[in-house]
Order: C-alpha cells, then sequence, then structure tokens
C-alpha cells in the first residue's frame, strides 16, 4: 500500500512511520505545518509545531530513508481549530481542540489531500486500535445471509496512553483509510526502545501534553489575548452576586480553583462553576452536588458501530459505557441515537441526536462542547459534542 | 567500515537514475572538475604559508584565479573568491554599503529589483533592520524583466543618497534577462556602483565582467559545473568594499579565511569549460527546452509559461517555468518525484513550506496561481529521453494535484468550527 506517514517530530509518529515501513508499505512522511508564524506556537522540543519538530521529523524520514515533505496546514488549522477553540469558549462551552485537529485536519484536510495523491491511507502515532471484522448486512435490501465488514476502532491496551477517546470522531470511511501501527504498543517505554533500536534520535524526546497552539501553556491568557476583557458577576443558583470576572470566557463547568470569589459559602464547602451564561455574562456557581448528571445530550454524532445497533431495544437503546474526557472512566449507561437512521447510512447523520443515560451513577462537570464517546469494552461506538446534561427523572437513579 | 554500517548510507549503485530537471539548483560536476578537484584534495598546502608545499598551492590559487579572470572579462585581481554565491551577493551588499555610507553618511538607499535571489534581497533587508538602510524595491514588468525608467527616476529623485544597485544578470525563477547595460549606463553618470548577480547567467549566456561595466558580479561553481561551496565576487579595484568576514587578511583583506585550493582549481576547470561549450550547450538546451515547452502545452493546455517568450532572446536558454492552475506545487513535485522526475517549485521555502514565490507575485501573478508554480532547468546531462519521460508522466502528473488542490487544505470544505 501507498502509506503517507503523518511526522510530527516526535517518538511516536516516527516509529509509527518505521513499522509501517517494515510492513513493507511504499511510505512517505508528512509534516504539518501548523502555524505561518512558528515562534507564536511552542518553540523547544515538547511539541508538535516548532521548527526543531519540523527538522526532527525530516531526520526520522532520513534514517527510515522515506521521501518527506512539509506541507502547510496553517490556515486550515487557524479557520477549523483555532477560532472554533476561541469561539467555543467565547460561547461559554469547553472545546478540545484535539478532537478538532483529528477532525478537520488530520482525518480530513491531511487524508483527503493524501487520498487524491493516491495514498491508500494515512499512517499516524496514536495509540488506538483498528479492527475489521465481518458482521451479519441487515441494511434493507441486502440479502438474507449477506455480510458486511465492519471497521472497529478499540482502545490501545497501554490505557494511559490511549487515545480512542479523541479519534471517535472519525466516520467509519475515514477510519478505514487509517491505520496506527502503534495500537498495540502496553507501554511508551517499548515505543522509545523501538525507537532506539532503530537509531531514530527522537527517542528521549518528552511527551507533550498541553495544548499545541498555546505556546506558555496559559490558556486564560491566550484567550484574554483574543477576547479581551468582558467583566461580568459571578453569581451563586439563587443569583445572588458574589464577585465579578474579567471574562466569562475564562471559565469552565466544573472549576473549581481560581473563581477569585472573597466570601466563603455559608455551608463551608467549595464552590465550583456550574453554568456560564453568556447571555447574562454571568458565571453561576455553587456546590458539587449541584454538578452531576446522569443524562447527557450531544449533537454532530459519529457513529462507527451500526452492528451494535442491531441489539437495540424497542425503544432503541443500547447498553454502552459513556466517556466524557480523555482519560475520565468510562461510566456504564444506555444509549441511542434519534433523528438518522444509522442502519443505512453510519456516514450522513445530519440532524441526528445522541442521549445517554447514566446507569446507577452520575458524572460531574460535564460541559457543553465536550466530546462524548460512548464505548463498549474496548471498542468505541460513537461520539458526539455535548449540547446539553441534566440530573433528570429518565436518569436511572432507582438503579443505584 | 563494517558491511552493516553500510547499509545506513544510501546504495547509490541501486538507485535507478531520475529525470534530472533542477540544475539552476546545482548541476553535476564535469568529470574534469571532478578529476581536478580529487586530485587536488590529497595535496596538503595553505595558500598563505611561505614553504614549498604553500607556495605550491599559491600557485594553484593564483592559476585559477586568472582563468576564472580570462573566462569572464576579468583582471586577475577582481577576483574575490568565497563560499558561494550567497556569501559573495552579501559582500557585494554590506561591504558596498558600508564603504560607501562611512564615506558618505547621505548614502543610505539600496536600490534593488524586486526579483533578485533571497541572497541580494535578504541582506539589503538585514541592513535596512540593522545598520540603518532604506531599500528601494525596483519593480518590473510581466515577464519579470527590469522597470529601468523607475530606475531612472529613482536616480534623478535620489542620486546622492544612493548606497549601490544591485540587479541580477538572470533571475533564477523565470529566467528572464535582465537589462543589465542599461541599468549600468543609468548608474554611471552618477557615480554610483552596480552589482549583478551573475550565478545562472555564466554558461548560459555570454557573461563579460569587463565589457559588462558592472562593478562587482557574483559568480559560483556549482552551477555550472564545479563544487559547491565555492565562488566569486568579481569586484572592480576602484569599489571600495568594507570587509564582512574578518581574519587573516586573504583575498586583498577583503575575504579572510584559508583560500580553498582544491575547490578554486575546480571552480576554474568549470568555468572554463563552461564558458567556452556556453555558444553549444545554449543552442542544444534551447532546443530540448521549447521541445519541453511545446510538449508541456500539449499536454497540459491551460499551463502558462511564466517569463519572457522563448523567441524573446530575453530568456536563459535552459530554463522553462510554469505555472498549473488549481495545483499545489508541492503535490506536483511530490508527484514528478515518485514518477522519477526531480524539478523544483523555483521558490524558497520557509521551514519546509513552500511560499509562493516573490518573483512571480511581483510579475502580477495573482497568489492562488503562483501556488502551482513548477520550474524544469536544464543542464550539461539533460537528453531527450529526459523530456520524454517528463512530458508522458505530467499530464497524469497535473490531473492528480489537481484533485488533490481542490481538496483544499486552505479552505474549510465541511463548515467545521460553525457550531
Amino acid at each position: 500500500m501507498r502509506v503517507l506517514a503523518a511526522m510530527s517530530g516526535g517518538v511516536d509518529s516516527a516509529v509509527a512511520a518505521a513499522l509501517a515501513v517494515e510492513a513493507g508499505h511504499d511510505v512517505v512522511g508528512v509534516h504539518m505545518a501548523l502555524s505561518r508564524n512558528r515562534d507564536q506556537f511552542r518553540t523547544g522540543s515538547r511539541g508538535c509545531c516548532s521548527i526543531e519538530d519540523a527538522g526532527d521529523a525530516r531526520r526520522a524520514a532520513d534514517v527510515l530513508g522515506i521521501p518527506y515533505y512539509v506541507w502547510d496546514l496553517s490556515e486550515r488549522f487557524e479557520e477549523t481549530v483555532i477560532a472554533d477553540f476561541v469561539s467555543e469558549y467565547e460561547a461559554g462551552r469547553t472545546p478540545n481542540p484535539c478532537v478538532r485537529c483529528n477532525e478537520h485536519i488530520k482525518f480530513e484536510a491531511l487524508l483527503d489531500k493524501a487520498t487524491a495523491l493516491g495514498f491508500d491511507a494515512v499512517a499516524t502515532g496514536h495509540y488506538a486500535q483498528v479492527v475489521r471484522r465481518e458482521v451479519p448486512d441487515l441494511r434493507t435490501g441486502a440479502e438474507p445471509g449477506a455480510v458486511r465488514t465492519v471497521t472497529e476502532l478499540h482502545r490501545s491496551p497501554n490505557e494511559q496512553k490511549d487515545q480512542s477517546y479523541v479519534l471517535a470522531v472519525m466516520g467509519s470511511d475515514r477510519l478505514e483509510r487509517s491505520m496506527f501501527p502503534l495500537g498495540g504498543f502496553a507501554s511508551k517505554d517499548e515505543v522509545r526502545a523501538e525507537a532506539e533500536r532503530r537509531g531514530l534520535s527522537v527517542s528521549n524526546k518528552p511527551d507533550s501534553y498541553d495544548i499545541c497552539f498555546v505556546a506558555d501553556g496559559n490558556t486564560q491568557g491566550f484567550l484574554r489575548d483574543r477576547l479581551g476583557s468582558r467583566p461580568g458577576e459571578i453569581v451563586d443558583a439563587e443569583g445572588t452576586v458574589l464577585g465579578e470576572h474579567d471574562g466569562a470566557y475564562s471559565y469552565t463547568v466544573g472549576q473549581r480553583k481560581g473563581l477569585g470569589i472573597d466570601a466563603p459559602a455559608a455551608d463551608g464547602r467549595p464552590r465550583y462553576v456550574l453554568d456560564v451564561n453568556t447571555t447574562t455574562n454571568q458565571v453561576v456557581v455553587g456546590a458539587a452536588e449541584l454538578l452531576s448528571v446522569d443524562t447527557i445530550v450531544g449533537g454532530e454524532v459519529s457513529w462507527l458501530a451500526p452492528d451494535v445497533l442491531d441489539d437495540a431495544d424497542e425503544d432503541g437503546w443500547v447498553a454502552v459505557e459513556a466517556q466524557v474526557r480523555a482519560h475520565g472512566e468510562p461510566v456504564a449507561a444506555r444509549a441511542r441515537i434519534t433523528g438518522s437512521d444509522v442502519l443505512e447510512d453510519p456516514e450522513a447523520l445530519p440532524g441526528a441526536v445522541l442521549t445517554v443515560e447514566l446507569v446507577g451513577a452520575t458524572l460531574r462537570g460535564v460541559a457543553a462542547g465536550q466530546s462524548l464517546v460512548v464505548y463498549r469494552g474496548t471498542r468505541v461506538l460513537g461520539q458526539a459534542t455535548v449540547t446539553s446534561s441534566a440530573r433528570t427523572s429518565a436518569g436511572r437513579r432507582a438503579a443505584s | 567500515m563494517r558491511e552493516e554500517d553500510c547499509g545506513r548510507f544510501v546504495d547509490w549503485s541501486v538507485v535507478e537514475p531520475s529525470t534530472y530537471l533542477d540544475h539552476a539548483a546545482t548541476t553535476p560536476m564535469s568529470p574534469a572538475a571532478v578529476d581536478v578537484y580529487t586530485r587536488a584534495l590529497a595535496r596538503t598546502g595553505n595558500a598563505s604559508s611561505l614553504h614549498t608545499s604553500g607556495r605550491d598551492a599559491r600557485r594553484a590559487v593564483e592559476e585559477s584565479r586568472e582563468a576564472i579572470a580570462s573566462a569572464l572579462g576579468a583582471r586577475p585581481s577582481d577576483v574575490v573568491f568565497t563560499a558561494g554565491g550567497t556569501e559573495a551577493d552579501n559582500l557585494a551588499i554590506k561591504g558596498t554599503f558600508w564603504a560607501r555610507r562611512s564615506a558618505d553618511p547621505a548614502r543610505r538607499r539600496i536600490l534593488v529589483s524586486a526579483v533578485e535571489h533571497h541572497a541580494v534581497l535578504d541582506p539589503a533587508f538585514w541592513m535596512a533592520e540593522h545598520s540603518g538602510a532604506e531599500i528601494v524595491l525596483l519593480p518590473v514588468d510581466a515577464d519579470g524583466r527590469l522597470d529601468v525608467e523607475a530606475l531612472r527616476a529613482e536616480l534623478a529623485a535620489h542620486a546622492a543618497e544612493i548606497a549601490v544597485v544591485s540587479v541580477m544578470w538572470a533571475n533564477n525563477e523565470v529566467g528572464t534577462l535582465q537589462p543589465v547595460d542599461e541599468v549600468v549606463q543609468a548608474a554611471r553618470p552618477y557615480g554610483i556602483p552596480v552589482h549583478t548577480d551573475a550565478v545562472q547567467a555564466v554558461g548560459q549566456v555570454p557573461v563579460d565582467f569587463g565589457t559588462s561595466g558592472v562593478d562587482a558580479m557574483t559568480v559560483t561553481a556549482h552551477k555550472i559545473g564545479g563544487p559547491v561551496g565555492v565562488g566569486a565576487l568579481l569586484a572592480s579595484r576602484r569599489l571600495a568594499l568594507t570587509p564582512v568576514v574578518h581574519g587573516g587578511g586573504q583575498e586583498r583583506g577583503v575575504r579572510s579565511g584559508t583560500v580553498d585550493t582544491a575547490a578554486v582549481q575546480a571552480f576554474a576547470t568549470a568555468v572554463t569549460e563552461a564558458v567556452a561549450d556556453q555558444e553549444h550547450e545554449a543552442r542544444r538546451l534551447t532546443a530540448l527546452r521549447d521541445r519541453l515547452v511545446a510538449g508541456v502545452r500539449a499536454g497540459v493546455p491551460d499551463a502558462t509559461l511564466r517569463g519572457p517568450a522563448l523567441d524573446s532572446g530575453l530568456r536563459l536558454p535552459a530554463n522553462a517555468h510554469f505555472t498549473f492552475p488549481g495545483c499545489e506545487g508541492d503535490s506536483l513535485l511530490y508527484l514528478l518525484d515518485s514518477a522519477g522526475v526531480e524539478a523544483s517549485t523555483g521558490s524558497a521555502c520557509q521551514a519546509g513550506v513552500p511560499q509562493p514565490s516573490h518573483v512571480l507575485l511581483a510579475t502580477g501573478v495573482p497568489e492562488d496561481d503562483a501556488r502551482g508554480a513548477l520550474r524544469f532547468s536544464l543542464g550539461a546531462t539533460t537528453t531527450d529521453t529526459d523530456i520524454d519521460r517528463l512530458l508522458t508522466v505530467l499530464p497524469d502528473v497535473v490531473d492528480r494535484a489537481r484533485a488533490a488542490g481542490l481538496t483544499s487544505t486552505r479552505r474549510t470544505a465541511t463548515g467545521g468550527g460553525a457550531r
């Protein structure tokens, strides 16, 4: 196969490219330039965006003996990831820029261009697994007994590194053209050892953690530079003014620290951000239990498991585990999709809504904008962007 | 060296020869230059030493200097060896500016054409940032040829403030020959020195330093069959130059550093050959280039030739430059490379990202079109077979690049971020 290896300059993508080469594929390395002005992004060797990183990627490609190109995706990145990040915070939501980057940059801009240029797949250094499996074809018009291949996305056995959460946004059509050669690695040390063994000088490069385009790790400062000062009130659930803020966009639902309220709560218990109301420019705070939800609703649904819907109950519910943070605990739940026929065309789900009801548990601090991913065991079933969450009687507290 | 260690290097014997159409970037060393170079590498001797080995080296350097001067119509004392064209351009711009301004603080202006190579533009802009220079970018026409009237007007208005004028002999991207003689005629009455970067011109068109009347001229070895890392600034003795590199006082104190004896010998061999073969080679390459252009136009009807028309007499014989609408240059490069054809977008990269060419933008090409640029440059090893191979693969390459261009890496296709 002709494989385009996305090479960030880090150890993971270098080893992923090496494994693709060793699997016998015809591999070309591509580094994505995501900033026109590289100095704006992190310098030093921590991220994926500096000149040093581009040099490291080039050197790794040299060692592997593969061609290397830099593709300028900076404009697209600005439009779909950075602008989205800012406008989501501005709208009082909590975006996940890594999800947006996978959705619009790596597995859209990069993958589409690669496909057009004749590549069969894009290989990245993500920790997740792609599994192909045949299932009965139950679509309208399918022959009885017919089967179809489902491409499944699974968690990495490396729990700490597992990136299935940020990859779930992909449709199956895109997943089919993706390769994650590190999917089976149980530890990062093994990956580093593989790099070492091949003479890849990035083997000891530190991991990156922060948001790549926030150079100093100061997200609030980054937002303030872009959105300016917008003073408003901090209130409790009853509307009593407790303090002031300099911009509601700096607050995230579930946040406890840095609220800047002098007077302690009457009951002495810590206060959390319950809601960021952009209409009134108010930040609503309150006790922890007011954050707990048992029903989460999301839009912009992507679904990777049409076969799982085959065993839905009469109301369309299927048993799942739900996860709302990259490394959050999965929680037992039931889920259903309304507003779109997933069985007919899992790629096109305009207007679909994913509703998740937790079973015997609640989650705290679920903010609009976050990614809601549903799993069954290690398998990713689908994903949506949270639009609302609530503690409702429809939730199954009775089960607890 | 153990055998397993060797495996880490490219084994050139098994690499299939590709069609190399990027001679303007660098061209293979001529067999004669390789021979002179490798033999000279085995000899010891610092041309500044007084003992026998040193004298031998000095003699080799001076004979090389004489050969280069003779081939290019200069006097041996005009030849200042440098580590290549970029260094020679830096010396010309900075050295002239500093010398002229210290003699007369009013002389702050540097006049350069808008289509100069970065080796001229960047030192000029650096001087603006760090040394009080004021840059005047002289406009060009749609073919990339200097607007001499604009130069004359600038000279008439600001002669007393001008330190130096630099206009290249031939453009490296679109192959335009510049009216260097007119530049010299315009500047001479004001006594303003003229520098020209002739890196692309030597070996393709007649270049004579003396009759051109310029005060300084940049030449380099690796574009004409010599090694990378050696070049020269031909600088008239009457031109005051402040040194850029200080040290042992070699090269008349203007450019310190031990002269690379082997490199200048190979350089001299290459210049001598290139100038002797120029007329014949220009005819041969013009024929090949014209076939290439006709073939590209036939295979890709909407490809646009940039730079002067083929029959204008204003274009380097070995240069063909096109823009392909709807394509991105790096897609074209990748697809051609996969098909065994090596070319160039012709413009500079920033951290590996091809930038729209300042040359094309200066000639009025819209930015989107400039992104789909491809330069084919021919040289001594180019044959009909190379042209055939390019013309065979190009139409498919352009189709595919166009499809990839339409996926648009620069615009949102699906309204993302519209939440």
